[in-house]
């Protein structure tokens, strides 16, 4: 197949789907196996696309032009492909996550559940494969819009008001900030497209540049930088698969990816050295690690440590996006990766313990580990690539973002990284740690049912596999970076 | 032959139409002669567009008699573009008006409100074609004293209220309208717009022409319904009957403003450079102030219709915004927002409005359940919705961008964070219309959709909202060489 | 060709009654909360328009505008032309008025304003 009609399917396989499934709504069996079906061959096309793009021929759908200058267009880039095929991938493994996790907990409007969820997907995509920054606007707010009846799923005072919080600050940033930075771009240089090297260098002396990323980083309000970042823990009411894929993987690595797709690709990573102010991006984030991760400590729910565990993480990315060097901007993709595969492990625990044990609580864990002792096994994976403890994918991508910042001579920016790789075990170890090794309180209960449990341990075999097999993301990660290997 | 009588027959058939309504007396010949009416009115701008677009501007002089003594018509690609505007609304609201009306207005009532409903396009498409200042005043009332009686016909009591504030503060607006001009006509002698744009430059007291414009943008203004002058609008939109709302939201705001540009532009625009006086600085003040206050009114207001009117005065405060940027990109912007509203504002009354006609209430609480009540009507007040904030894929968002780009185009960034940060306000507004619609009990035990006669209709309004936020083709072209006519003056 | 926007005199005396009726009008509208006493209001506002626009259509020394020998100044018809339309817009302006103020004291027993807002909304 024609590889642009590929890129066209990406967006289409599951927006079609969303049609599908609503039309199946009243025969759950037949809805699923759509939901599955979509993701499978969403997938496919990923990975013919990898296949095709291999061969170097830049990929691109014909232009769609909505404004003079402006126009959608999707291509493929090795950032967008890695994103894209991480989402998709792990789109197989959450949708068997959540046939066993909505059937066992009689989850209300399961419909309108899997309906949002492919819609959320597509946007994703979208995303993935913007060709410059109107696309990538467009399926950045549709994401947000998709994913917003997925938060207040429940219906109930605390979900709505979650709800609001989660639109106010998405919708907020980026329709205020993010779309005027975007407009600012358009109007600086007559293209928004991604372009290697960035497209603002000539036209854009240090002041704009400061004022433009600030805005950028600011406006895509999905990368959870504090002080946007209080519409993740609230995203927590939402039913746990959406946490997992979403909340862990889609919706913020759209953040992280898009503002490492503006450093990259519009301001450009030499060009911001030139006028130095990545510094700037870098303490922030710095900060935003540290600080989430000293909030995770306190936080008693499982989900929302595991929250706030995201926020820091994220910030990882976004660091690494600033200390602008190839090696960090390595370590930045292959983050996402890695970040995506643990993160979304953790959660799939999570949501294995709600359904099984009907706890959400770190203090109710005790001795879990016993009757529960594969989930908690991937759950100890998933904390290991939190830490960045070989071997699971977190160690590879911290230590690409570790050795950037030590060959730039960047002291400050190891001493946070190693702090937080101290918080980060302290608040993910402990819950391990009283699952097996303190006595329950006999509770009769075994694991979760059959498809969380294969879920979560796919996904925890993915850990460790980034780990002993990098090489196809490596690879990805250094054509970003503008290498070739 | 007859194509060349057909800028007369634009204004013409629906004035006939009118009188031949009024003397019926049966309710569904009534609907279907204004409904006939409306979509040949809606093909014959279609071809004065495609004419206009193609042949350059068509000057139409009535009864033979030379410009400037006759009145002159003129259609060029600004005002086809709102003839087109006008007459496609009242085609695509007239399907929809037979349920809608039978359910609110008295039966004997009927060919009234159609008379009414046929008179009010008349003047709307008559003060938009005509190039006599004039004239412009007599379509104005003609227009105006017809949407009173519309307002008038709702069934609430207050309706008649607000129908007489706004008879007060109408016929206030367009007198110092035709003061203003009458200023100008003193001094140059002259009514018609290019004949006045020429003579205007050979002025040399300039004082009259200055107190003569000041009154033109009081009155306007007052029409327009810009903050803030904009007291008439929100009863009268809230009281009026559904159809009624949804045709002069969208249309007769939008004629004035059409006036507004003719005149700064065209006619004073070569000898009084709109962007050397000190208009552009209170025009933008003001705008600014309409985007913010007003949001944050609609964000108060417990009835849907309300809420809505004061979206619409916001919405209005964009459009004259791009108007006081005053670059050519500016008024493309509010060319195209102007359009744009009028579709997404059109769209968002006829789906409120079948809400209402099922849920019986007008408080945004009566909107509890929508969303499994009445899914399709939901959906669509979702996508419209969407447009009013500003999100990317519809109207809204084309005509924020445009608006944006011309801000920061005249260094104005603080003008643009203004435009698309009060898209965060519309984002609490709309937000209250979705979550009562799907967090509330529902409000009634009735789970039916609105009949298909008015569904579609709306539906139609809604997907435009869709299609032009994605093809801007039409709307953005047109509108960016309507605006380089005004600010070049159609005189040349 | 008869040159009927020949020079036009403005007349003070007459603007100066405009400009009082102006404001008169304007005054009424805005202080009175009868809902008659302000159409009256409405129809002087009107009014001044109807002199603004008429006096200038006076020419010193013309004649009127009726083709005769001789006769080289005629005063300008087309100001009382577009006065005669205005005078029948604002006939029906006030006629539509009356009819709202009757049927609002059909509905509420009262044209006073606040009485009117008092019933709809009791404090």
């Amino acid at each position: 197949m024609n590889p642009a009609t590929l890129l066209l399917l990406m967006v289409a396989i599951p927006g079609a789907s969303t049609i599908f499934i609503a039309l199946s709504g009243a025969h759950p069996n037949r809805r699923e196996a759509v939901t599955l079906i979509a993701a499978g061959l969403l997938f496919a096309t990923v990975a013919a696309l990898t296949l095709d793009s291999w061969g170097g021929d830049p990929i691109s759908t014909a232009p769609w032009p909505i404004l003079p200058g402006v126009e959608l267009r999707l291509a493929i880039e090795p950032l967008g492909l890695l994103f894209g095929a991480v989402a998709s991938l792990l789109w197989i493994v959450n949708s068997i996550y959540s046939i066993g996790y909505m059937r066992a907990n009689r989850e209300p409007r399961q419909t309108s559940f899997y309906v949002c969820f492919a819609a959320s997907l597509a946007a994703t995509m979208g995303i993935a494969f913007a060709a410059n920054l109107a696309t990538l606007f467009l399926f950045y707010e549709m994401l947000t819009l998709a994913t917003y009846p997925l938060v207040v799923h429940k219906h109930n005072a605390e979900a709505i008001r979650a709800g609001r919080i989660y639109l106010a600050m998405l919708l907020g940033s980026s329709l205020v900030l993010f779309l005027s930075a975007v407009v600012w771009v358009y109007l600086l240089t007559g293209t928004g497209d991604f372009v290697s090297g960035g497209i603002v260098a000539r036209v854009a002396d240090a002041p704009t540049t400061g004022v433009l990323l600030a805005l950028f980083v600011f406006g895509i309000g999905k990368a959870a930088v504090m002080p946007i970042h209080r519409w993740l823990p609230a995203a927590m009411v939402a039913p746990t698969p959406v946490s997992a894929l979403l909340h862990a993987v889609a919706v913020v690595k759209a953040g992280v990816f898009s503002v490492l797709k503006v450093v990259v690709y519009v301001l450009g990573v030499d060009h911001l050295a030139e006028v130095g102010i990545g510094s700037w991006l870098v303490a922030v984030a710095g900060f935003t690690v540290l600080a989430a991760s000293v909030i995770a400590l306190f936080q008693n729910n499982l989900k929302r440590r595991l929250a706030y565990s995201t926020v820091s993480q994220l910030s990882y990315v976004v660091l690494a996006a600033g200390l602008l060097a190839p090696l960090s901007t390595v370590g930045a993709a292959l983050h996402i990766a890695a970040h995506a595969f643990g993160k979304i492990t953790l959660f799939f625990a999570a949501g294995a313990i709600y359904t099984a044990a009907h706890k959400t609580e770190v203090s109710e864990l005790d001795g879990i580990g016993r009757r529960m002792p594969l989930t908690m096994a991937a759950f100890a994976v998933g904390a290991f690539s939190m830490i960045g403890l070989p071997p699971t994918a977190g160690f590879i991508s911290k230590w690409y973002i570790l050795a950037a910042a030590a060959e730039g001579g960047h002291s400050i920016v190891l001493a946070v990284l190693l702090l937080s790789t101290l918080l980060n075990a302290a608040y993910l170890l402990p819950p391990v740690y009283v699952a097996f090794f303190r006595e329950g309180s006999g509770e009769m209960h075994g694991e979760a049912p059959a498809p969380i449990v294969v879920a979560q341990g796919l996904t925890a075999i993915g850990c460790i596999a980034l780990f002993l097999f990098p090489a196809a993301a490596l690879d990805l990660a250094w054509r970003i970076a503008g290498v070739v290997p | 032959m007859i194509a060349d009588h057909l800028p007369a027959l634009q204004v013409a058939i629906p004035l006939l139409a009118a009188g031949i309504c009024a003397m019926l007396r049966r309710s569904v010949p009534a609907w279907a002669l204004a409904t006939a009416t409306s979509l040949v009115a809606a093909a014959i701008s279609a071809w004065l567009l495609a004419r206009a677009a193609s042949g350059g501007p068509i000057s139409y002089r009535l009864g033979s008699w030379e410009p400037p003594w006759g009145i002159e018509y003129r259609v060029d690609e600004a005002n086809a573009l709102l003839l087109l505007l006008v007459a496609g609304i009242g085609a695509v609201v007239m399907p929809y008006a037979r349920r809608s009306v039978a359910r609110e207005i008295a039966e004997e009532s009927h060919p009234w409100f159609y008379a009414s409903y046929l008179l009010c396009l008349t003047g709307l498409l008559g003060m938009s074609i005509t190039a006599d200042a004039f004239n412009v005043f007599v379509f104005m009332e003609v227009a105006s004293l017809s949407s009173y009686v519309l307002i008038a016909l709702g069934r609430d009591r207050k309706a008649l209220f607000a129908a007489y504030q706004y008879l007060i503060l109408g016929t206030v607006g367009a007198t110092f309208f035709i003061i203003g001009v009458g200023f100008l006509y003193v001094v140059t002698g002259t009514l018609n717009m290019v004949d006045l744009a020429a003579r205007l430059a050979t002025v040399e007291d300039v004082r009259p022409v200055v107190v003569g414009i000041a009154f033109l943008s009081v009155g306007l203004g007052l029409k327009l319904a810009l903050f803030p002058l904009h007291y008439w609008l929100p009863n009268a939109y809230a009281y009026a009957p559904t159809v009624g709302t949804a045709f002069l939201a969208a249309t007769a705001t939008k004629v004035a403003i059409y006036l507004l540009l003719r005149f700064f532009f065209t006619v004073l625009g070569p000898s009084f450079p709109f962007a050397a006086s000190p208009i552009p600085a209170i025009w933008i003040a003001l705008s600014v102030a309409a985007i913010i206050l007003a949001s944050i009114a609609a964000i108060h207001q417990a009835g849907i219709k309300r809420m809505l009117a004061y979206s619409s005065v916001a919405q209005i405060g964009y459009i004259t915004l791009g108007i006081g940027i005053g670059s050519e990109a500016g008024l493309t912007g509010a060319i195209v927002h102007l359009f744009n509203h009028a579709v997404m504002k059109g769209a968002l009354f006829l789906l409120v409005g079948g809400a209402i006609l099922r849920g019986g209430d007008m408080n945004i609480d009566a909107l509890g359940g929508l969303a499994r009540r009445m899914p399709a009507t939901f959906a669509g007040i979702v996508i419209a919705g969407l447009s009013l904030i500003g999100v990317p894929g519809t109207v809204g968002f084309v005509g924020k961008w445009l608006l944006a780009s011309a801000a920061i185009e005249q260094g104005q960034l603080w003008l643009a964070f203004a435009i698309v940060g009060a898209s965060a306000l519309a984002v609490v507004y709309v937000w209250r219309i979705v979550e009562a619609a799907c967090f509330r009990p529902p409000s009634t035990e009735e789970f039916a959709e609105m009949p298909i006669s008015m569904l579609m209709p709306a539906w139609i309004l809604t997907a435009l909202c869709i299609y032009f936020g994605l093809d801007t083709s039409l709307t953005v072209e047109v509108a960016g060489r309507a605006a380089a006519l005004l600010i070049g003056g159609a005189a040349t | 060709m008869i040159d009927l926007t020949g020079t036009i005199e403005p007349v003070r005396a007459i603007h100066g009654g405009v400009v009082v009726l102006m404001v008169v009008g304007l005054y009424v509208l805005v202080a009175r909360g009868n809902l008659i006493k302000k159409l009256i209001g409405l129809g002087v506002f009107q009014t001044s328009v109807y002199l603004l626009y008429i006096a200038p259509g006076k020419i010193a020394g013309g004649s009127p505008p009726i083709i005769a020998d001789g006769i080289v100044t005629y005063s300008n018809p087309l100001p009382h032309v577009l006065i005669l339309t205005a005078i029948v817009v604002g006939v029906a302006t006030l006629a539509l008025g009356l009819a709202l103020v009757v049927r609002i004291h059909e509905e509420y027993g009262t044209i006073e304003e606040d009485e009117i807002l008092d019933r709809d909304d009791p404090a």
